[in-house]
């Protein structure tokens, strides 16, 4: 509480109104012996250098959070990244998760699904429902939703170079199960730049990529409001190697280009950047992986009201999910893991996070079974319940550690993007394999740092000890990849052939032009056309890219 | 030292994460090697070709998503194919511990799970390449 007259202004409106409409979870938040637990503590002077650079939550620059009272109204979602096998096999994976309170879907395809390839291709031996669900038709994708009612559920589908085809799967099988396209809720991730320098799933080169991104954002700018359009994310970046200010500033230019991108093509800037959603990782780092959200989000605002022009408040909120770093999680002693997850969730959550998937101990070793997801999940749940971070906002706020080091990573993540932009923009530093070095550099001094043990790492370079037992781990049958290519290869017979190739052709013809490609995927789709064969078609007309090798 | 090998470091596979092979090709270069690196998902015969083209001694694979039991050992026969089944094959990724028998019986030389210190690695191809 305050006086100050900004405060009073805050309070009056942005938080009296976020009160009114989503009240918070309880009537009181108290400690143990009734004390209660105060909503937002504020410094005593409030100055012009505090409403600069921190303001209210909910308020322009929104250092504090994107909501007025955030985890008191409503908790992160839970959202646990799952998937493997066939798509009947994940169905039942999501309907455990969802029995066991999670509260959105997070769908892992596997390697083939991501690069567009089905999974009778040559690339694919091997390779089929291991990371995760193998997709090759909306057959599939019919099977995978099963019995889930896409009204409810919100979905994030980790898909970027044919994010497009796998959308137009779920708009078609949300249609089929009587939704409408604007109740659908969920995220794509889309973001095909960062594939180039860390994550590896690109098909065509970067210029085509950035076109089917734009039209993604003016379909669903018109057919699907709720749906966030691309989940610009640091997360690979960082997993890749780089360093907490790399993250940030190589995301945000990501970020900048595909709004770039979109205002040449004539989008109009209010309507889709509110759709944009970023994802970040939460490492190990504490305060500085807590600075590192703070600052993102206050130079996203800054980029989108100062840079941009954006005038509408949800055009300058840096809305985020969060993974635990699978990079830190070791092969030793995995309960460790455990311990690691939960701090790096914590600061997650400390950071403002909107929705988390916490690692599970094993996935060092192969993908989780269902027990070490459950216990990923009780992680979340015993901070939300029982830690108490979640009944007030951004209580690491006023810190002068936690603020200095979100006043240097704003610092050096925005002379990143100047040194980006001098070098001619995102796609021609990747070109040059300026922003691959930069993440290079880093991965290499991080390992050199543990192999001196300057750094040390539980378990691995120190505290060792002899294991004897291994826990149980999760195995992929090799059937799966046959019965997946029988399964598709049936299909391929069964149905409208003609009209599979009619689809395609139209798709053909208008890729050379500057129409919309959505509806002719979605055409494409709805005749059981395969996501290998419709890449095929972007294929013949984009090319494809090969990493610089 | 004697005169150094070259080393083909290789991502068979639709694997993209090559954080790991990337800082072990670095280690080589600096351990004295001569060191080619693929890129990401390339297929095993691909990687055969360019370790014959490049005249290598030893090939060290990687894959961290499950697909290991796969495409080692078809890198091994596409270099027997090739005739230079004398080529050293090593991998490393996320491998089960049960894996790492199969692969050695399959051909593979070395195997390095995760937690691996650069130092063990740059010792086994060394180890290898020595016996060439």
């Amino acid at each position: 509480m305050s006086n100050h007259p900004a405060y009073t202004k805050w309070a009056d409106n942005q938080l009296a109104k976020s009160l009114q409409r989503f009240p918070e979870r309880r009537a009181r938040f108290i400690h143990h012996g009734n004390t209660e637990v105060p909503r937002l503590a504020v410094p005593a002077d409030i100055d012009q250098n505090y409403l600069d650079q921190l303001g209210f939550p909910g308020q322009y620059p929104y250092t504090r959070g994107v909501q007025p009272t955030m985890y008191r109204g409503r908790l992160w979602t839970m959202r646990q990244y799952a998937g493997f096998s066939t798509a009947a096999e994940s169905n039942k994976r999501y309907r455990y998760l969802l029995d066991h309170g999670t509260t959105g879907l997070s769908v892992a395809f596997d390697l083939p699904t991501q690069i567009g390839y089905d999974s009778d291709h040559d690339m694919a031996l091997g390779e089929v429902g291991k990371v995760g669900v193998a997709i090759d038709t909306l057959a599939d994708m019919e099977t995978l939703f099963s019995k889930i009612p896409l009204g409810k559920v919100s979905t994030s589908m980790t898909i970027n170079s044919p994010a497009m085809v796998l959308l137009a799967m779920y708009v078609v099988v949300a249609e089929k199960q009587g939704v409408a396209m604007a109740d659908i809720k969920g995220t794509i991730q889309n973001d095909v730049l960062k594939e180039y320098v860390a994550r590896g799933t690109y098909i065509f080169p970067p210029r085509p990529s950035l076109r089917l991104i734009t039209d993604i954002f003016q379909w669903c700018g018109s057919n699907t409001p709720a749906f966030n359009t691309i989940s610009i994310s640091g997360y690979h970046i960082r997993e890749a190697g780089s360093t907490a200010v790399q993250e940030v500033g190589l995301t945000l230019a990501n970020a900048i280009t595909y709004v770039q991108t979109a205002l040449d093509a004539g989008l109009e800037l209010d309507v889709f950047a509110r759709r944009l959603a970023f994802f970040f990782n939460a490492s190990s780092d504490l305060f500085e992986e807590v600075a590192k959200f703070r600052a993102a989000r206050r130079m996203w605002a800054r980029i989108m009201k100062e840079r941009f022009g954006a005038t509408n408040p949800s055009s300058w909120m840096l809305r985020f999910h969060t993974q635990t770093a699978g990079n830190t999680l070791t092969a030793q002693q995995v309960d460790n893991n455990i311990v690691r997850v939960t701090l790096q969730a914590l600061s997650a959550v400390l950071g403002g996070t909107q929705s988390l998937h916490t690692n599970s101990r094993d996935e060092a070793l192969s993908l989780p079974t269902e027990e070490s997801v459950r216990t990923a999940l009780r992680t979340q749940q015993v901070i939300a319940h029982e830690s108490g971070v979640a009944n007030t906002v951004d209580p690491l706020a006023g810190s002068y550690f936690v603020e200095q080091l979100t006043d240097r990573i704003e610092l050096e993540a925005t002379d990143l993007i100047g040194r980006i932009e001098d070098g001619g923009g995102v796609v021609a530093c990747i070109e040059d394999g300026f922003i691959q070095r930069q993440i290079e550099n880093s991965a290499y001094d991080y390992q050199r740092e543990i192999e001196e043990q300057e750094r040390i790492i539980v378990g691995v370079n120190d505290f060792v000890v002899d294991e004897e037992s291994k826990p149980p781990l999760l195995r992929v049958a090799p059937e799966v990849e046959d019965e997946q290519v029988a399964r598709l290869t049936t299909l391929k017979h069964e149905r409208d052939n003609a009209d599979v190739a009619a689809s395609l052709d139209r798709l053909a013809d208008k890729a050379r032009t500057d129409t919309n490609l959505m509806p002719l995927v979605i055409a494409c789709v709805r005749a059981y056309a395969s996501l290998g064969e419709i890449c095929d078609v972007l294929r013949g007309e984009f090319g494809e890219y090969r990493d610089r090798q | 030292m004697t005169t150094k090998h070259r080393i083909l470091i290789g991502k068979p596979g639709l694997d993209g994460h090559d954080r790991g092979a990337k800082v072990i090709a670095r280690a080589l270069r600096d351990a004295g090697y001569e060191v080619v690196y693929t890129g990401i998902r390339r297929s095993p015969a691909e990687i055969a070709a360019a370790a014959i083209q490049e005249d290598v001694a030893a090939v060290g694979l990687s894959s961290l998503s499950g697909a290991h039991l796969r495409l080692f050992p078809a890198v091994v026969e596409e270099l027997r194919h090739g005739g230079a089944a004398d080529i050293a094959v090593l991998g490393g990724g996320v491998i089960p511990e049960d894996d790492v028998a199969v692969l050695l019986a399959a051909g593979i030389k070395a195997v390095f799970t995760p937690g691996t210190s650069l130092e063990e690695v740059v010792q086994a191809f060394a180890a290898v390449c020595d016996e060439q």
